[in-house]
């Protein structure tokens, strides 16, 4: 069994508070009661409270719930389409350009991403709005749902999916009731991080957005512009609660599922033997 | 048919919503101010035959381009954005390489745990870790409140609205970015190897230096092109905790499209940040096939 060095320990210590003070301090303001940051008037809700009576707030929450619900829908139908298409569809005419789309939204800058988008949208007179701004979450996302989806179907073991066609499965019925629920997890997974990349985006949703959908960030954006206001403390601590909530129900899901995978391969080799 | 009905749906949407975008920015920004501005007169028009191409060809404009690099205020936010996020990058890894030594050496059973910690934060919006940075920093900030009340400085440091502030920024928004992909390269290395070093008479150290920093060379890279790419064209950070005087790109782009309504600079300034980063792109992305590579090779 290997044990903590004091060096490692405490590298480790230092890194986690690093990453998690600022997010805590956050937390712990915004149940001040003083509208200042460095003083502390004592527990209070009234931001909650305040953040429930303000209705641009929560009107832009329901906005950017809607839009991450139906982008990152989108985006995992796309991306996992486009993961079956990079690991099974062998070569085809333009592959190299294909995985290059894949890749580089990755790394693009947001602006750029934002900018452009906005740029086809006015040249083809597509009003803007809720559709956009799904569209645009949609293609940056599909890319990281792909490579998530990708890593899974490489893993796993081709020759079911061979077997099922030998008896006589079309191709579209053992994706469905074979390819699919083998790469289940990393679907689930791929759908949780394309909601979270839409649900933080400021720039490119900035952009793409028209009359009547202001999403969350561009909300808060525009308030911290003004200055620190306890009330994005408290729906900032909202969003960090309901993430934490969803990364542990996930965690736990994975750890379960994992756990069911091996306690059946278990059994499948002690009943061939 | 079935197959060409699969591979092109994902490829159509990728080459409507991401490549012809691009095509369309490089058109504008060769365009002249009247013109770019919407509605639109098409500028290339097939209609006209020969005529209308060679029409085309003589609106031309690199005009936006001049503009870009004869005024020192865009040339310095290119330099300034290249230097700050290198700067950080080095930091970043600086940082992040203990913790993923940390990672890569502690217990088994303690790894997908830690694994969770350093992911957890990538997961909670990245606007909101940036704000939380200016309770931190500003004068009368908690860190400064900290600092004063241990009677370490006797006057606040002036951190918010500085280069300081955006590097502090930038390498906490993306350490989790430099610790996974270093933590997954020193953890596949062999403990024998350093055994054996040691055992050969080399000091901890100097194992360090000669066995295991090499062999976390593609963490090291991986990482540090996942942070320096993204924060070159950094918009969030250096608006919020850099000041009026830290310029950088993103940010000059931003103002050029939203403030001063300029669309045919924006798109001029956006094409060369996409050129002075097609480098590191393509660097990263054959480091990237290599490590590929060399996995499937094993």
């Amino acid at each position: 069994m290997r044990r903590f060095s004091w060096f490692n320990a405490t590298s480790i210590a230092l890194g986690f508070a690093f990453l998690y003070i600022p997010i805590l301090l956050l937390v712990i303001y915004s149940f001040n009661e003083s509208r200042l940051v460095t003083v502390w008037g004592g527990w209070s809700t009234k931001w909650y409270a305040s953040m429930l009576q303000n209705e641009q707030l929560l009107t832009a929450a329901w906005v950017t719930l809607r839009v991450a619900f139906v982008s990152s829908t989108l985006a995992v139908i796309l991306g996992t389409l486009a993961a079956v298409v990079l690991v099974r569809a062998g070569r085809f005419p333009g592959r190299t350009l294909f995985s290059g789309l894949i890749f580089a939204p990755l790394v693009m800058p947001e602006v750029i991403t934002g900018l452009s988008l906005l740029l086809l949208f006015v040249a083809v007179g597509f009003a803007r709005g809720f559709w956009t701004v799904v569209i645009a979450h949609a293609t940056f996302s599909m890319c990281f749902a792909a490579v998530v989806v990708q890593a899974r179907l490489y893993d796993f073991d081709k020759s079911v999916e061979e077997a099922a066609m030998d008896l006589g499965a079309t191709p579209v019925r053992t994706f469905m009731q074979v390819t699919l629920p083998i790469i289940a997890p990393s679907v689930i997974s791929a759908w949780l991080l394309a909601f979270t990349l839409s649900l933080d985006d400021l720039v490119i949703a900035s952009f793409t957005t028209g009359p009547g959908a202001t999403t969350l960030p561009m909300r808060i954006y525009s308030q911290v512009r003004l200055g620190v206001t306890p009330e994005i403390n408290a729906i900032s601590t909202v969003m960090i609660g309901f993430v934490t909530i969803g990364v542990l129900i996930a965690s736990y899901a994975t750890k379960r599922s994992s756990a069911r995978r091996e306690r059946d391969l278990r059994t499948a080799e002690a009943g061939g033997t | 048919m079935r197959r060409w009905l699969l591979i092109s749906v994902p490829y159509l949407w990728l080459f409507v919503f991401f490549l012809v975008p691009f095509f369309i920015v490089f058109k504008i920004s060769l365009s002249d101010t009247e013109i770019a501005i919407p509605p639109y007169t098409p500028l290339l028009d097939l209609s006209e035959g020969w005529a209308g191409i060679k029409d085309f060809f003589s609106q031309l404009d690199f005009e936006n381009y001049r503009i870009i690099f004869s005024d020192a205020l865009y040339v310095n936010a290119y330099g300034s954005s290249l230097r700050i996020a290198f700067i950080s990058t080095l930091i970043t890894l600086a940082v992040g390489f203990p913790i993923a030594y940390g990672m890569a050496r502690a217990p088994k059973a303690w790894q997908p745990m830690l694994l969770m910690l350093v992911i957890l934060p990538f997961w909670t919006s990245f606007l909101i870790r940036v704000y939380a940075w200016i309770g931190i920093l500003k004068q009368e900030g908690l860190l400064n409140h900290f600092l004063m009340s241990f009677g370490l400085i006797s006057v606040p440091l002036n951190i918010l609205h500085t280069e300081t502030a955006v590097h502090i920024g930038i390498v906490y928004s993306y350490l989790p970015f430099m610790i996974l992909p270093l933590y997954a390269s020193l953890e596949k290395i062999n403990p024998a190897l350093l055994e054996a070093a040691a055992d050969l008479g080399s000091p901890p150290w100097k194992s360090f230096w000669q066995v295991t920093f090499p062999l976390s060379m593609p963490g090291v890279l991986a990482g540090s092109f996942l942070v320096f790419i993204p924060a070159v064209g950094e918009f969030v950070i250096p608006d919020l905790l850099g000041g009026s005087d830290t310029l950088m790109i993103g940010k000059t782009l931003w103002i050029e499209f939203f403030s001063n309504r300029d669309w045919p600079v924006a798109s001029a300034v956006a094409v060369v940040l996409l050129l002075v980063l097609v480098v590191p792109i393509v660097l990263f992305q054959r480091n990237q096939e290599q490590l590929r590579e060399r996995e499937a090779g094993r």
